[in-house]
């Protein structure tokens, strides 16, 4: 499938792009973090502390084991500091 | 004018309250809320530079409006939070709510910044001349979701 990722705040300074287009078979959030990190050294730090990254699919906010079927956007940031 | 606003330009409170107020039929109590750019303990914030996810940023305020008003019995409620950057001082983002009686008008004002600290993606960053720091989330943000 293919699925259009991005990226917020630090997060996406750490990973060094906004967005990306990336094809995945990953079944999960979970599952496309593990596949991202295993790219390279750069998202493997971006990813390392998992507790301190929120989701969203298409812009809802979901868990880390929400199925990624039917999804076409993904995003990847941290808390949110709104207000 | 739309209830739920998102924008980089600076905005008058009090022009926006008196709007609100008067927009609203049998409301006995108006609240409002405003934050406002924060200078450091150390005194040298040069900037806050707010990022934000457009189009979840629209649907989380939505929803988060929407809750409030059916919860509280709200007759209105507005949303105004801007991105970009701002200067010390400068508003960021203000709520208002409007209710038959007060209790309801506080009560859901509290609830609008209690959802919108968390569940809104939105993003600060403080500018010093030492460079540029993300602001962290606090515990106690999401422990204040807790209480609704």
């Amino acid at each position: 499938m293919t699925l259009s990722i991005r990226y917020f705040a630090w997060l996406r300074e750490r990973v060094g792009t906004p967005s990306e287009t990336v094809e995945t078979e990953a079944a999960t959030v979970a599952d496309l973090i593990e596949e991202l990190k295993a790219r390279d050294e750069g998202y493997a730090l971006a990813f390392s502390d998992p507790g301190s990254i929120r989701a969203a699919i298409d812009q809802e906010l979901v868990a880390f084991d929400a199925p990624l079927a039917g999804a076409s956007e993904v995003a990847f940031f941290p808390p949110m500091t709104g207000g | 004018m739309d209830p739920i606003r998102v924008q980089s330009e600076r905005f008058d409170m009090g022009a926006e309250l008196n709007a609100f107020a008067a927009s609203v039929d049998g409301a006995g109590a108006v609240v409002s809320f405003s934050g406002i750019t924060r200078d450091l303990a150390s005194g040298d914030l040069t900037a806050m530079v707010i990022e934000h996810y457009p189009g979840m940023t629209e649907k989380a305020l939505a929803k988060i409006r929407a809750t409030a008003i059916e919860r509280f019995d709200l007759a209105d409620a507005m949303i105004l939070h801007r991105y970009g950057r701002l200067a010390p001082s400068e508003p960021i983002m203000m709520v208002a709510t409007a209710a038959r009686h007060r209790q309801a008008a506080f009560e859901g004002a509290a609830y609008l910044m209690d959802y919108l600290k968390s569940r809104a993606p939105f993003w600060k960053q403080e500018i010093t001349p030492d460079g540029a720091a993300w602001v962290a989330a606090k515990d106690s943000d999401e422990d204040a979701l807790n209480r609704w």
